[in-house]
């Protein structure tokens, strides 16, 4: 079984704050870590070489220093490492990421199992699984909780929708986005950190990939920032202070006088 | 050249790029100021700007920051026209989602002067027809063929790609759903045009009549306007439960074009089953009312006041990623940016502070009511009315008041 897992470096926005007085993004002492899904996503791949062997390589598009989300990857039990990075793929949007990846990934002899986040916690779009797949012309599943069962050409993975989920079947190889009810990941471990730290990463540059160049970086994405803004922020409501009673009562009139119930309808 | 370079004569070394940007990729280390001694001009480092552009519009003033941009050859713009969604469905209903993007459509496409069509795919969708057109579609692109199966999106990324490059319509949009999300990258990547993810805004730019496509990013810290400029159709997913659904039309005019023409391709995926969710509190996306428990609450077996709130107000329960990870309750009442994305009319945030990946999932509720023991929790900000007490004297006085009179 050959698994192929991407991930993405971003800022970790749990410790993303609001400077309320200039309105912007507070940076300062905001770390750069493997995108939270994307953990996810290496567990679940490592899990499927732990069960029916073979290679788990992990691989990111980024700067140079993504490196570092990719030996973060190697110590949580990936066997090798592979950063596509180059400033001809700056500034890709989803359109272009896909694209380079999916070079990638076939430069690399392709997978059996490409697995990914179901979306990055920066760009929050969930846009490049399929995208990849679209350009490697295999089939995707999004959203996936459960990988019940995988032969050599053949996968039965449980889909999360809104209302339910729905069990699936595809031949391989497939994009699996995954969500993160599928598994609980690991730690790292002592050994696996040690050998993460002395591992070869290689780095795919745009020549490395067999890519159209100008379907890469910022000439290769349609899509086009124009402007980006601090949502206003609200400044808060009525707070009411007291017993329970008291504070309750308050409440209610309030609702009340705004013409709003939140009492079950009797239907 | 690079993609995005500093003009130092122009920068005058105010910090306003370093402060805007969201990727710590501008410093002031470059040269100095022109006539001064104490300011560096900007430095932008390439290996960290993802060309987001927040400091070339922070820059507006001095235009010290310029992108520039040789995009590969896109579609002919003039051949497009109209704007296009798709009518998602599933197990023989609409998607809910649906009459919120003809809605957004029809808003755009009055900007246009053009029209609206709905391209619908899939097995007996015939019967979907009179409710699309109700709501004042124009048209209605149709494959109904008994070969695609609700489940079947690289089919049915396909077949609407090969609809969009018959009909070229200027714009599609689709939902923000599961389904949306997933099968319109699928098309973009193959018809080779830009798509936009979960936009919560859209309107036509006066001065170039492109699609602008807002959306929020980083948890919903910062929101940005998304321009296709010269591939089509512009697209976009639409988040569910933000624009307002279309009004149903007296007399539906619309018209229906088959095009059974296309070849049906053969899936390569197979439905077993569809396992609806037992709990009918779970379907956190259509509720109108959730109440939703975070740390506060202490102890799993202390969701029963949460359940029981939610029932008295005839609504669903939430929960914070704390929570969860607790192991309080499962993933799927999971409210925030690693979990659902909610806009009720009344939400109700109890023992839960408001961290900005749960405010990322619910602060576009109608109304937001908070009831936290601590005073300065962030929730109160976002909140319209806060209750500062014990969730545990609070809740129990709410439900008795709920469940006999007023509310």
């Amino acid at each position: 079984m050959k698994v192929i897992v991407c991930i993405k470096q971003v800022p970790d926005t749990t410790n993303v704050r609001i400077n309320p007085e200039t309105n912007t993004l507070v940076r300062e002492g905001v770390q750069s870590i493997i995108n939270p899904f994307d953990v996810y996503a290496l567990e679940e791949g490592v899990r499927l070489k732990e069960k029916h062997g073979g290679t788990v390589t992990v691989m990111t598009m980024g700067p140079p220093q993504a490196e570092s989300a990719l030996r973060d990857a190697l110590a949580l039990g990936a066997d090798n490492a592979y950063l596509v990075s180059d400033r001809a793929l700056a500034g890709a949007d989803t359109l272009a990421t896909a694209y380079a990846l999916a070079c990638a990934i076939r430069k690399l002899g392709g997978a059996d199992v490409i697995l990914m986040g179901r979306q990055a916690i920066d760009g929050d779009t969930g846009q490049v699984g399929p995208g990849v797949a679209e350009n490697l012309g295999i089939s995707h599943v999004t959203d996936i909780r459960k990988i019940e069962e995988i032969t050599d050409s053949r996968i039965i993975v449980e889909r999360l929708l809104e209302d339910g989920y729905a069990r699936l079947a595809t031949r391989l190889p497939v994009v699996l986005t995954v969500v993160k009810e599928i598994n609980i990941p690991r730690l790292p471990s002592l050994k696996g950190k040690l050998a993460a730290k002395k591992a070869q990463v290689p780095v795919l540059k745009a020549g490395d990939i067999d890519a159209e160049v100008e379907r890469l970086g910022l000439n290769g994405s349609p899509t086009q920032v124009m402007r980006i803004f601090t949502p206003t922020r609200p400044s808060g409501g009525k707070k009411f202070t007291g017993d329970a009673a008291a504070t309750v009562g308050a409440l209610l009139s309030e609702l009340t006088a705004a013409g709003i119930s939140i009492r079950k309808s009797k239907k | 050249m690079d993609p995005i370079r500093v003009i130092t004569q122009n920068c005058v070394g105010c910090k306003l790029c370093v402060k805007v940007c969201p990727y710590d990729a501008v410093a002031l280390t470059g040269p100095l100021v022109e006539g001064r001694t104490d300011r560096n001009t900007a430095v932008i480092d390439l290996g960290k700007c993802t060309l987001c552009g927040a400091c070339v519009e922070a820059c507006a003033r001095y235009n010290a920051i310029v992108i520039t941009r040789r995009t590969f050859k896109g579609q002919d713009v003039a051949l497009y026209s109209g704007v296009a969604i798709f009518a998602e469905h599933r197990r023989g209903k609409i998607a809910s989602v649906v009459p919120e993007i003809i809605g957004a459509a029809r808003a755009l496409a009055k900007e246009r002067a053009s029209t609206v069509s709905a391209i619908l795919v899939g097995n007996g969708v015939r019967a979907f027809v009179d409710e699309l057109l109700s709501y004042g579609v124009d048209e209605i692109w149709m494959i109904d063929n008994p070969g695609i199966g609700d489940f079947d999106e690289d089919v049915q990324s396909e077949l609407v790609a090969e609809i969009l490059l018959e009909k070229r319509p200027e714009v599609f949009l689709g939902g923000g759903t599961v389904v949306g999300r997933s099968l319109l990258p699928r098309v973009a990547a193959r018809i080779l045009t830009g798509l936009t993810a979960d936009c919560t805004e859209l309107s036509i730019d006066p001065e170039t009549q492109l699609l602008k496509q807002t959306r929020p990013a980083f948890g919903g810290n910062i929101m940005a306007t998304i321009l296709t400029q010269n591939h089509r159709p512009q697209m976009a997913t639409v988040r569910h439960k933000v624009m307002a659904p279309a009004a149903k039309v007296s007399d539906p005019k619309g018209n229906v074009v088959e095009l059974n023409h296309i070849p049906i391709p053969k899936s390569k995926l197979e439905f077993l089953e569809f396992v609806e969710e037992k709990s009918a509190t779970v379907n956190l996306v259509e509720a109108d009312v959730i109440v939703s428990g975070g740390r506060g609450i202490k102890d799993p077996k202390n969701f029963d006041l949460i359940e029981k709130l939610a029932l008295a107000t005839g609504g669903a329960v939430g929960a914070s990623r704390a929570a969860v990870d607790a192991g309080w309750i499962p993933y799927s009442h999971q409210v925030g940016q690693t979990g659902k994305t909610v806009k009720p009319t009344v939400y109700i945030a109890c023992g839960i502070s408001g961290a900005i990946q749960h405010l990322a999932g619910m602060k576009g509720s109608d109304m937001i009511i908070a009831i936290n023991s601590d005073p300065n929790a962030p929730i109160f900000d976002v909140a319209h009315y806060g209750i500062v007490g014990d969730l545990f004297q609070v809740i129990p006085e709410l439900i008795k008041r709920l469940d006999s009179t007023g509310g």
